[in-house]
């Protein structure tokens, strides 16, 4: 049954989202709170849709808000096997940075930053995007001279990025063990000053929230247990909550992506490894930018609530477990605690992993496939959410138009039989 | 944390160890040129199941031998250890190595007709 066009216009004034501003907090707040709108609807899953969206991060979320704004493609969902954000997006220490060292990347990543710069405006919603800066530091001459190399390669692109010696490191981050007879010594850094850090459950939210006031239907607690074919063509989707017709179908599944595939009778070349986190409890501020370290495998930042952020490196062996092996945090601790003394006796609150979605050249995968109407979006493995909103832009682009863009087309799958791989690992390090 | 047992020196902390990935890729052969897609299987592609995996470890902080594992990717359980260039022996690890796709590459099948011993890589041709 199609809707007239009043009934829409009905529809969508009395569905309309209420504007978020300090004045509607005020109304609010005289109100005890009582009459804040559900962000999004509970959608129940139509029979048919123009796209289809399998997985409710953030890249899903991005994707489907900028094929509805952008491509103006409503009539679509998107399927969460759990809910929004409880993959990789809810789990993730959210550093923000665009200084990559290739051109193909610089691009995707500063494309995403930009977004990033507008995007609490674009959703109307308090992603708490922060540009706190990030500095790498470097531990030896040989990583000094590569961080040099990549600072002109990424300042070429345009992209701001800039070297600082131990004094400098010295005063922007007074807590950090600057003695040059540690195990790994800080010989220097570079900063990327509008690099920061975002809230990830607000970027979900944000995204879900903007997405359904378009008319998107987003369905939670529904798993893809099938992609329905026609020949070379998929058709829809078989769920937990019945077969969902579409003639294009995106997925944007992170560490289930392998899964995913193989329901398509297509291959990856995936491998889903565990990456894991912890938070401490919460301290008063005591660290306000972003510390990444490539060769000690550790980054840290403070959250707003003062609890220390910590990341480790990917575990060596595949899972689908969402937990990681205790060696690999117990490593990054030392590492920390060596660097920033001032932590040894902070107690940890949480820790958990996610299943990261890793590719052989450590840059993500963007493509059409061998299946008419069947995208994929992954690949992003230790360092996607940074990407968040680039991602979704350039994939929505592809679905809508069945071409990827100039953005999106080096990250097509078959980079890996022509040999151009965008080899990231050296700018990643452990990678994001 | 695993503990693995390492076919010649016993039960050890997964620390000892470094994981290799999937086992079993035949190497294609100088005499059987294969296209850049099925190059792209052997150097790129992996298998990455939910659940019974074939994988390589090597006790790197030990005896530095490799040798093949059955694991669970869910569980984290190992189902079995068997040595290098032997199949595996569990109904599991039976039935993943055959519903695996590269049963069926073009590498595997040119590198199953030539016997073992007299097999070429690429590199040692150079
Ligand atoms: C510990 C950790 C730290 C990280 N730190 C950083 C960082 O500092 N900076 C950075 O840039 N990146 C970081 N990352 C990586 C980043 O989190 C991811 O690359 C990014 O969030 C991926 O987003 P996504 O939307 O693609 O995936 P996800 O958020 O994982 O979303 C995929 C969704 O698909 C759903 N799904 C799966 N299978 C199905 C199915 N069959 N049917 C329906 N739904 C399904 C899942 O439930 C999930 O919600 C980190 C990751 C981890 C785990
Ligand atoms: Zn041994």
């Amino acid at each position: 049954m199609t809707e007239s066009n009043i009934d829409r216009g009905v529809r969508a004034l009395r569905d309309r989202k209420k504007h978020y501003s300090i004045f509607s907090l005020a109304r609010q707040a005289g109100n005890y709170h009582q009459g804040w709108q559900q962000a999004w609807r509970h959608a129940e899953p139509k029979a048919e849709y123009d796209a289809v969206i399998i997985g409710g991060g953030g890249h899903g979320l991005a994707t489907a808000y900028y094929l509805a704004s952008v491509h103006n493609m409503t009539n679509i969902a998107v399927i969460e096997k759990g809910w929004l954000g409880g993959g990789n997006t809810g789990r993730n220490t959210t550093i923000i940075r665009s200084n990559y060292l290739w051109d193909e990347s610089a691009s995707i990543y500063e494309h995403a930053m930009k977004l990033w710069e507008g995007l609490a405006q674009d959703l109307n919603f308090n992603i708490m995007f922060s540009q706190r800066g990030v500095l790498t530091i470097a531990h030896s001459e040989h990583e000094l001279k590569e961080m040099s190399r990549r600072v002109h390669a990424i300042r070429l692109n345009g992209i701001d990025s800039d070297i600082l010696s131990p004094e400098d490191i010295k005063k922007f981050v007074p807590i950090m063990n600057m003695d040059q007879n540690i195990r790994y010594p800080v010989m220097g850094g570079f900063l990327q000053k509008r690099g920061g850090t975002a809230r990830h459950d607000a970027v979900a939210w944000g995204y879900a929230r903007a997405a359904d006031d378009m008319g998107v239907d987003i369905i939670q607690n529904c798993e893809v247990t099938g992609l329905r074919r026609q020949g070379r063509r998929i058709v829809g989707v078989e769920t937990t909550k019945g077969l969902i017709k579409s003639r294009k179908v995106g997925c944007v599944v992170a560490g289930h992506s392998s899964v995913l595939a193989d329901m398509a009778g297509i291959r990856l070349p995936i491998a889903s490894r565990p990456l894991q986190a912890l938070v401490s409890e919460p301290i008063k501020p005591i660290l306000d930018t972003v510390i990444m370290s490539n060769a000690v495998h550790m980054y840290i930042s403070q959250s707003d609530k003062g609890e220390m952020v910590l990341g480790a490196g990917v575990d060596k062996y595949n899972s689908y477990a969402q937990r990681g092996s205790f060696p690999v945090p117990e490593h990054m601790l030392a590492a920390a605690v060596e660097l920033f003394p001032v932590l040894s006796r902070l107690r940890m609150l949480r820790h958990w992993g996610g299943i990261v979605d890793t590719c052989p050249d450590a840059s993500p995968i963007i493509s059409r496939t061998d299946i008419d109407g069947l995208y994929f979006n992954c690949g992003w493995g230790t360092g996607g959410f940074k990407a968040t909103p680039g991602s979704g832009h350039v994939f929505a682009d592809l679905i809508a138009n069945d071409r990827p863009n100039d953005i999106a087309a080096p990250y097509a799958l078959n980079r890996f039989e022509t040999g151009l791989l965008i080899d990231e690992h050296g700018a990643a390090g452990v990678a994001h | 944390m695993l503990e693995i047992n390492c076919p010649y020196c016993g039960l050890r902390d997964e620390e000892e160890f470094a994981c290799g990935g999937e086992a079993h890729i035949a190497r294609p052969l100088v005499d059987n040129p294969i296209s850049d897609k099925d190059f792209a299987d052997y150097l790129f592609y992996r298998d990455n199941p939910k659940g019974v995996f074939l994988e390589r470890w090597r006790h790197s902080a030990g005896c530095r031998r490799w040798f093949n594992v059955v694991r669970d990717t869910v569980s984290h359980h190992i189902l079995e250890v068997y040595p290098i260039d032997t199949k595996p022996s569990t109904k599991a690890g039976r039935a993943a190595y055959q519903a695996s796709w590269r049963r069926q590459s073009p590498a595997e099948a040119a590198a199953r007709k030539v016997p073992q011993k007299t097999r070429k890589t690429s590199i040692s041709k150079r």
